[in-house]
């Protein structure tokens, strides 16, 4: 039996990445953000999202990408993995594709520049290329980063 | 098994364990048949519970338990130091098995077949019965008519027996079993007594083993093959009953014995009445927090509400509702944090068998004073506050107060006074745990922080006093030179001290040599709406708590001074750092040529820093959030709020920047 998942598809630049439907709470336009002292540079603050306060990263700055402006068609996806909330800022959010289990490779060692640590796959859908993003090593970045540091 | 019921069953089942501790310790010292009613009652309830669970063990523990304690209700049996000392032990083997059902679900591994035995000894001891070990002699005694039967059994010929009957472990059917071995045996003669009563044996309300008093002309190999004909048995002992007139003897001086020893229950303490447990309504704290989110919106709405009545038209009446709903949120707000606080009492309740237990253990005589258990404080600090206190209350047994001896010399009462207070102070609870012990010698505190390079030998001399006892929260510390179980590791002040701070709260040590120690534990009343101070910094705003602002001054610019690299103010002569928020949050400033500027001082204990701010908006009340997890290690910053145009704005926490 085939397991087919579900992305939701979202570009950084021109290139097109997916984080599986699971994760993903809500989609948000771009709001007002509290800048936080002393956090990681990636982490671009915090926002109030009905009453909840949320981290919200520049996933641009998170993978060592030049960070882009913020236009009509930036937005902020919220993700939960476990007991982790983030807001995940991007160029754009476009649609939910569906992707059999199979078609769904292992990272290149580079994909677009960014480092496969923070990858799950790269799934296809006729030519189009989806970076499948591994939450985990973006969302913990304590774990990740001191295993980077091994 | 339903996880629902688990937890009611853990949380009924540390309710009923607490109060068994401290009616024991109740019982020792002033023992009244109230007293003992509680303990059985919880006793018996804990062994219901246990029983309905399938925890086999916490129900047999239990039920040998009532047994001892059904004795000493009935006046059959005295409360001596030692029977309350076996009480205690069972009541700490069922809080290991509830903790272990807590992490894994079963009672695992804990040994108690010795502490039953202890319970069984007491009490056949008590009944004035010979040991098991002498064998031949009567264990067991038996009404007029079974020994009736005994007697004239013994003029025929024919034999008594009792046979111990232990069955596998593992043995699912015991009952039937049992039913097995009295078929057996009937074969060979009568059976006049089983021990448990042969109704419980059918139901299976019986251990693994019991006892049957057989009537027979066989001889003991005879009974024993007819036993071991039964599968699943895993011993039988046999045991030829001598009978005499001696159990007559027996049976009297019984009774003779337990009319010595028993107290008359009436008469020896009627004002200690045994407390009823508080009725207590079991809310989730999770349905709690929401009530308090619901709270913290309404707030929010408020400040919202408060900001827009700017326009002239209706502005009376619409302050009018807003003065109205000022006064439903704020009683709305006491009214959820009444729902969360919890009197510190069910912390204070620990110590007493804590303080019993140290005093045993350190050969200390130690009198525990308890001042102000009703206060109340937030549930979740509550939670959080046993184990510091824990600490100190431990520290002050073995670090502080002297032996019996050492306190005579010093012309002391041979019995130290350890004092747990708490009180409300503002808006803080303090709790006080003092010490009429030798003090902290500040000589020794002093050699050893040299010792360990905290301080140079020139600095050393020029601290104030309440910088070396400060020392005392450093980690690795400790004076003591003897490492004791109990304290000593020099792990402990510092985790005590990071505890309470991490829940909003400060330590603080006072010590007079000879004389005693106090550590003073500051808490807020809750965790989770505050007053606070709003200022501008750059375009960004942020909260300072009140309750850690002394005071705001303007000041002209040449009044602020460098010492050292480090600016300073002079506040009616005291030197006072001042740190710029500007440089330590990283925001940009325009340098501006202002000829004023604004400090907040904040305090700390007797820590004082002034921090220059842009602007001050005013005060509001705030509500509390975390930051999540994702960002919880950032320095300064305590948490966030949400302010009335729905803006985050951060709060400083004033405890790391001073």
């Amino acid at each position: 039996m085939e397991e087919i998942r579900q992305f939701v598809v979202f570009k950084l630049g021109q290139e097109e990445y997916a984080v599986d439907i699971m994760h993903v709470n809500t989609i948000e336009r771009m709001m007002p953000i509290t800048r936080v002292p002393k956090a990681p540079d990636y982490v671009e603050g915090v926002i109030n999202l009905r009453g909840e306060i949320i981290p919200v990263i520049d996933l641009k700055k998170r993978f060592g990408l030049a960070s882009g402006e913020v236009t009509a068609d930036t937005r902020i996806i919220i993700v939960m993995l476990d007991d982790l909330t983030v807001g995940m800022i991007v160029d754009s959010a476009t649609e939910v594709v569906q992707l059999p289990q199979d078609s769904i490779e292992p990272p290149p060692s580079v994909a677009g520049n960014i480092s496969s640590d923070f990858l799950e796959g790269v799934g296809k859908i006729g030519d189009r290329l989806l970076i499948i993003l591994n939450l985990e090593k973006i969302m913990r970045p304590g774990e990740a980063e001191t295993r980077a540091a091994m | 098994m339903d996880s629902r019921y688990l937890n009611v069953f853990l949380e009924e089942a540390s309710e009923h364990i607490e109060n068994l501790n401290s009616n024991l310790l109740n019982l020792e010292k002033t023992p009244s048949h109230e007293v003992v009613e509680e303990i059985f009652r919880s006793a018996h309830t804990l062994k219901g519970m246990a029983g309905t669970m399938g925890f086999n063990k916490i129900s047999e523990l239990t039920h040998e338990m009532e047994n001892l304690l059904h004795e000493i209700r009935s006046g059959n049996f005295p409360v001596t130091g030692s029977v309350v000392d076996v009480l205690l032990e069972c009541v700490d083997l069922i809080q290991k098995m509830i903790d272990k059902i807590s992490i894994e679900g079963n009672e695992g591994q804990v040994e108690i077949n010795a502490v039953i035995d202890k319970l069984r000894r007491l009490l056949e001891g008590e009944r004035g019965l010979p040991s098991k070990q002498s064998s031949g002699e009567v264990e067991e005694s038996f009404n007029e008519f079974e020994l009736r039967i005994m007697e004239e059994a013994l003029k025929k010929g024919l034999k008594i027996w009792e046979i111990l009957v232990k069955l596998n472990d593992d043995c699912l059917l015991k009952s039937a079993r049992a039913f097995l071995v009295f078929k057996a045996l009937e074969n060979l003669g009568e059976i006049i007594k089983t021990k448990p009563h042969v109704q419980d044996i059918e139901d299976e309300k019986f251990e693994n083993e019991f006892y049957i008093y057989l009537v027979t002309s066989k001889s003991e190999k005879e009974i024993m093959g007819a036993v071991n004909s039964v599968s699943e048995i895993k011993s039988v002992t046999v045991k030829e009953i001598k009978i005499s007139a001696g159990i007559n003897k027996i049976g009297e001086s019984e009774s003779s014995i337990s009319k010595q020893s028993t107290p008359a229950p009436d008469k020896i303490n009627d004002k200690n009445k045994v407390k009823n447990t508080t009725k207590t309504l079991r809310v989730d704290i999770e349905r709690l927090d929401n009530l308090m989110n619901l709270v913290s919106e309404l707030i929010i709405i408020k400040t919202r509400l408060e900001e827009q009545d700017k326009s002239p038209e209706h502005a009376q009446r619409r302050r009018e509702a807003l003065e109205y709903l000022a006064r439903i949120t704020s009683s709305l707000h006491d009214a959820v944090m009444k729902v969360r606080m919890v009197p510190i009492e069910n912390v204070f309740n620990r110590f007493p068998r804590v303080v019993r237990d140290l005093s045993k253990e350190l050969k200390k005589q130690v009198n525990l004073i308890i001042e102000g258990a009703e206060t109340e404080l937030d549930r979740s600090i509550i939670d959080e506050i046993g184990d510091p206190l824990i600490h100190l209350v431990r520290n002050a047994m073995d670090h502080g107060i002297e032996t019996p001896e050492e306190r005579v010399k010093k012309g002391k009462p041979k019995e130290g006074t350890l004092k747990l207070k708490a009180y409300h102070d503002g808006n803080n609870v303090v709790i006080e745990v003092s010490d009429d012990g030798c003090g902290v010698d500040l000589e020794k505190v002093l050699e050893k922080a040299q010792k360990l390079n905290l301080v140079d030998k020139t600095q050393g001399k020029k601290l104030k006093e309440n910088e070396i006892l400060n020392f005392l929260f450093e980690s690795g510390f400790s004076t003591k030179e003897k490492v004791t179980d109990i304290s000593g590791r020099g792990v402990g002040l510092d985790v005590v001290k990071t505890k309470i701070e991490s829940l909003g709260g400060s330590v603080e040590i006072k010590t007079r040599k000879n004389e005693g120690t106090t550590f003073l534990i500051r808490l807020p009343l809750t965790l989770a709406i505050i007053q606070a101070l709003m200022v501008e910094l750059g375009k960004e705003k942020y909260a300072i708590p009140l309750n850690s602002i002394k005071e705001i001054v303007i000041l002209q610019k040449e009044e602020l001074k460098k010492v050292q690299n480090n600016e300073v103010i002079l506040l009616r002569g005291n030197v006072v750092p001042v740190l710029r928020l500007h440089d330590i949050l990283d925001i940009s400033t325009d340098e501006s040529g202002e000829e004023t500027f604004t400090v907040v001082i904040v305090k700390k204990g007797d820590k004082e820093v002034g921090l220059i701010v842009d602007n001050l908006l005013g005060e509001q009340e705030i509500v509390i959030k975390s930051l999540g997890n994702f960002l919880k290690n950032i320095k300064f910053i305590a948490g966030a709020t949400i302010l009335g145009n729905g803006q985050v704005a951060l709060i400083l926490d004033v405890n790391a920047l001073i």
